[in-house]
């Protein structure tokens, strides 16, 4: 097989299996996660809380007075690899092609420099993350094989793209392929590890609000 | 360049027989001098070129065509004149080639015969076209199948060139289903040099400067991992392109025939094939230097790649899937959704399971377990 047609299995039978597998997985997780319900709370509530999850979402976003000072490694880290990754993600004119094959959905992309800026920066985010996680004592106490697992799998599209943007250590189409069998493993392992976050985070920060709001403490 | 009326018998060298044709010092000086460029050797070979051309005898070269469309003869023979490309004509001995040589059946074979044995183990082998290896009878010339004249011919050449995407790696004969079973040449002939120039058709300059090295190194050009020539094959269509700046810039035509594609804006989206071929179209161009595929509005289709045909949509950009679709995904978010109802009402089933089976225990009961 040459490298053509390993582009061409991860543009055909391989990125099929994975969607499949991403979007029957992460619509099978939401139904196993919502489906176990709630028991009704019976307490009157202790606010006028209406709109305390809705607010959550989004000030669950900025960090907590102090806590930017107190560990600015994870706060000032987090943002970079995870604006870097979004704009790697959607603003990448190619990749704007792939959605717009899947969805009909398009919208303008940006230069390939400041993509490619992007891309470092969150690949140096991604390794000073790793870093303070293994540094940190506490981090170091809290973070198992899935932690670790989900970092890798994140980190190799954003490495495979930018060698093959490049054209570093490895010819074009090989690495293309590479790159493209890395967002495979990383949409099949995505429903069923941490990385499941992507879908999860605002739900839960909305269940967080409300039920908080619901008790009297607000954000 | 000047060329005077071919003679009847051409003499032994090249430059005999480039001086016959009123082909000045200087200019074939400035013909190896592009070569040289061309084949990304030092500037100073150009004189060492010009000088072991001119004393090489002219290189018996038989030319097979097998499953072709006579394309790469075609791209050879109409090149504009004079230029490099048709100079391939002087700097060989063309003794077989069905096309362009005037004798036929059995004369024809008897010269195909008569240079393999004159030119024992010397002469270069040309094919185009690929080898069908199911019925002989897809493909035969002479009653003789494909296969069997080129495991014949190759016996006794010196090296092989495979042009033409066909001969050098099965081409659009090979294209899924493949019904004659075509191969390439490097699936046959395993004990011979074999120089493939790909291309659908090939850049005829590609071919005189795999011959001009030949003639002059004695050997064949250095090559990539698809036994391409590397100073021809070393960058892809992409990285060379004009377009290229506007790739950068996020700039891309949506359309054959909108404002962008009008203004030269990357034709990626329109399913452009450059990133991932390698060729010279961009540099060296077609027709005299005129223009390349992409110069005119079309995309590259890759047609240098092994199987170019079988990857993916010609007119889908390379980013996108070649089958997957939106149905796809929402098929698969309905059995995704039809298992997670099944895992619900289990996970359910199991809570009120445990629910039903709870027994109270009473504060009695704990006090009786401790005594």
């Amino acid at each position: 097989m040459n490298h053509l047609d390993l582009l061409t299995f991860a543009r055909g039978s391989a990125l099929n299996w994975a969607l499949i597998i991403f979007a029957a997985g992460v619509v099978l997780r939401l139904f196993e996660i919502l489906g176990l319900g709630r028991k009704a709370d019976l307490a009157k509530p202790r606010l006028n809380s209406p709109g305390s999850g809705w607010r959550t979402i989004f000030t669950r976003t900025l960090p907590p007075e102090g806590m930017l000072k107190r560990d600015p490694v994870t706060y000032i880290g987090g943002y970079v690899f995870h604006f870097g990754l979004f704009i790697a993600m959607f603003f990448f004119a190619p990749h704007i092609e792939f959605f717009r094959s899947m969805t009909g959905l398009s919208w303008a992309g940006l230069p390939n420099a400041l993509v490619d800026a992007s891309v470092v920066a969150a690949i140096v985010a991604l390794g000073v993350l790793l870093a303070h996680r293994l540094n940190n004592r506490v981090k170091r106490m809290l973070s198992g094989f899935g932690d670790y697992l989900a970092w890798a799998v994140t980190l190799l599209p954003l490495l495979t793209g930018y060698l093959a943007y490049h054209h570093l250590f490895v010819e074009y189409t090989l690495m293309l392929a590479l790159h493209l069998f890395s967002v495979e493993l990383l949409l099949v392992l995505l429903p069923f590890t941490k990385l499941f976050h992507t879908f999860s985070v605002f739900i839960s920060r909305w269940y967080n609000g409300d039920i908080f709001g619901r008790k009297g403490v607000a954000s | 360049m000047k060329k005077s009326r071919q003679p009847e018998v051409l003499p032994g060298t090249v430059g005999e027989g480039l001086k016959q044709r009123g082909v000045t010092r200087r200019e074939f000086l400035k013909f190896c001098s592009a070569l040289t460029v061309m084949l990304a050797l030092p500037p100073a070979m150009a004189s060492v070129m010009a000088e072991a051309i001119s004393k090489a005898r002219r290189q018996s070269v038989i030319w097979l065509s097998f499953q072709e469309c006579t394309g790469c003869t075609e791209s050879i023979t109409r090149s504009h004149s004079p230029t490099l490309e048709n100079l391939i004509f002087d700097l060989i001995s063309l003794d077989y080639h069905h096309t362009l040589q005037a004798a036929s059946g059995e004369a024809a074979e008897q010269a195909r015969m008569q240079a393999m044995k004159d030119n024992e183990g010397n002469y270069l082998l040309i094919v185009d076209g690929s080898i069908p290896m199911g019925n002989p009878g897809y493909s035969c010339i002479a009653g003789i199948s494909n296969h069997d004249m080129l495991v014949e011919t190759a016996k006794g050449a010196a090296a092989i060139v495979a042009v033409g995407t066909c001969a050098a790696y099965g081409g659009i004969p090979k294209a899924d289903p493949n019904p004659t079973g075509a191969v390439s040449v490097a699936d046959i002939v395993k004990d011979k040099p074999i120089i493939n120039v790909p291309g659908c058709p090939p850049i005829p300059v590609v071919m005189t400067g795999v011959l001009a090295h030949f003639l002059t190194f004695g050997g064949i050009p250095e090559l990539d991992s698809l036994g391409r020539p590397k100073s021809f094959f070393g960058d892809t269509i992409h990285d060379r392109c004009y377009r290229r700046p506007f790739y950068d810039q996020g700039k891309f035509a949506e359309t054959f025939d909108d404002e962008a594609a009008r203004n030269g804006w990357c034709l990626f989206k329109l399913g452009c094939k450059g990133p991932v071929t390698y060729n010279a179209c961009a540099t060296t161009k077609w027709n005299d230097g005129t223009s390349f595929p992409i110069q005119s509005g079309h995309g590259c289709i890759g047609c240098s790649e092994p199987n170019f045909w079988d990857a993916g949509p010609l007119y889908q950009a390379l980013s996108m899937p070649v089958s997957a679709t939106g149905s796809l995904l929402g098929a698969a978010a309905i059995a995704g959704a039809a298992a997670g109802v099944a895992i619900t009402w289990h996970n359910r089933s199991t809570k009120a399971a445990a629910k039903a089976a709870h027994e109270k225990v009473t504060v009695q009961e704990l006090t009786r377990e401790e005594k």
